[in-house]
């Protein structure tokens, strides 16, 4: 395995072209919290035409509903939550300009087809690693949505959070490849 | 036996105490099982996952704060000795009252809401309580926060007879397979194997309170839960679904007698973020 590339948000096309399933990465800059509820908002407000709380464009959203920080921390426990619930919601937001996504668990063909169209990358967080994830978390502020509590839309700064590519927008995926690489048969 | 008098402000101290040290500080049988899985896998990207839950682990521990930021639903269960009379607010507020404060000042994520409007109450309760009667005048409780990673790919089947053994193989291991990364692997692996709908279920979820990797004393079933754990591990899923040999840490398979018309099967998948603390009054 090589070791992690830090990368520095936000992504450029050219920069997700260069990331290949199963790169470890390290996470620097901006990145943006939304799960279930935050994203059937926004999708609403695209509906409507109306402008969203951030612009998408070139951003990574983090699937997370953090626990509250205690004294002295910018967030308490932030590990990502399983990413199939935002599968309807996903291409419309990498159809204006979403690069890039961090959660956990397998997405849908249709996510999966408009990340190669879209040229966005999926990144997975380690599961329930979320007292390590929020060592890296340096500043969070709320920014939208207060009234959904851990769901609100937060922006968070990041240094060096740990994540690792699954699908990279050639079509490969981590999860189907590791496993057939790993499994016994007969 | 003399009666003995509980004042259920106890309870909730107690439950309290239980939600915070349960969220925060893993059992050592867990920290064994996580030793074992990064010696035992081959995958580099898992042995890698196994490092980040030790390290996670020790953070969360020194730092006191919440080991995944899904502190889950309280699932409580309390068994009672039937010597006991409880005095003060009743029992289940007693627990309500422990598991909000416990979240409040563990600082731990308020994940409850109403089912219908998706409004959060802010506290995390109500707690899932499950009473249990017996003999003597003590007073054993178990809280096992529970997360809805793995609880979303959990499920329940009421077979046929005919499906017999060979049916509850697939259906469990199919389980874990098509749950992949969600449940946050290497899981645990909670089966239920009898009783009807619910009592399947119950068990299941019972099966979690046993010391990670601890087998049935019944031999038959033992042999089960090794064959089981066996196979789920050859479906290369591995650490988070990464790819490896570590899908999962243990199976623990409980059994009721159930119907003559029936095979009820449940599933209850446990994340590799297992809290679970008891105490005894
Ligand atoms: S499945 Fe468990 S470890 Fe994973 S996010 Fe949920 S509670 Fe945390």
């Amino acid at each position: 395995m090589d070791a992690p590339v830090r990368i520095q948000t936000p992504l450029s096309e050219h920069g997700v072209m260069q990331l290949k399933m199963g790169d470890r990465v390290l996470l620097n800059g901006t990145i943006f919290t939304a799960r279930d509820a935050a994203h059937k908002r926004l999708i609403e407000l695209i509906h409507q035409g109306k402008d969203l709380p951030f612009d998408l464009r070139g951003n990574i959203i983090y699937y997370v509903g953090p626990a509250p920080p205690k004294p002295g921390m910018a967030l308490g426990s932030a590990g990502p939550t399983s990413s199939y619930r935002m599968d309807p919601y996903t291409p419309a937001l990498l159809d204006r300009g979403l690069k890039g996504m961090i959660g956990k668990g397998q997405r849908g063909p249709e996510v999966v087809h408009s990340m190669q169209t879209n040229r966005a990358v999926y990144f997975a967080a380690t599961g329930g690693a979320g007292a390590l994830l929020s060592m890296a978390i340096k500043a969070s502020q709320t920014i939208a949505y207060e009234d959904l509590g851990p769901e609100a839309i937060r922006r968070l700064t990041v240094v060096d959070l740990p994540v690792i590519v699954v699908n990279d927008c050639h079509g490969n995926d981590l999860y189907t490849i590791g496993r057939r690489q790993f499994e016994i048969t007969a | 036996m003399a009666i003995r008098e509980i004042d259920t402000a106890l309870i909730t101290r107690t439950v309290k105490q239980l939600c915070i040290e349960a969220t925060t500080v893993l059992n050592p049988d867990v920290l064994e099982a996580y030793a074992q899985g990064l010696a035992q896998e081959v995958s580099p990207q898992g042995k890698d996952v196994f490092k980040q839950l030790i390290d996670n682990a020790r953070i969360a521990r020194q730092e006191s704060i919440s080991l995944c930021q899904d502190a889950g639903m309280a699932v409580v269960f309390i068994e009672i000795g039937q010597d006991v009379h409880f005095a003060g607010l009743d029992l289940t507020a007693a627990v309500n009252e422990g598991v909000r404060q416990g979240y409040a000042d563990g600082f731990l994520r308020p994940s409850t809401l109403d089912p219908i409007s998706r409004e959060n109450y802010g506290d995390n309760t109500p707690a899932i309580v499950h009473l249990d009667m017996g003999p003597g005048n003590q007073v054993r409780i178990h809280v096992l926060p529970k997360g809805f990673g793995g609880e979303n790919m959990s499920r329940v089947v009421l077979f046929h007879p005919g499906a017999g053994l060979e049916g509850v193989r697939e259906f469990v291991i199919n389980r874990v397979r098509e749950a992949g990364a969600n449940p946050c692997p290497p899981v645990i692996v909670g089966v239920g194997i009898g009783g009807n709908f619910e009592k399947c279920a119950l068990i299941a979820k019972k099966s979690l309170l046993r010391p990670v990797g601890q087998r049935h004393p019944d031999a038959v079933i033992a042999k089960l839960e090794q064959e089981f754990l066996r196979d789920i591990n050859r479906t290369g899923i591995g650490p988070q679904g990464l790819g490896g040999r570590i899908t999962a840490l243990a199976v623990h398979i409980e059994t009721y007698p159930t119907h003559i018309g029936s095979l009820p099967v449940a599933v209850n998948l446990q994340c590799h973020s297992h809290r679970c603390k008891s105490a005894v009054l």
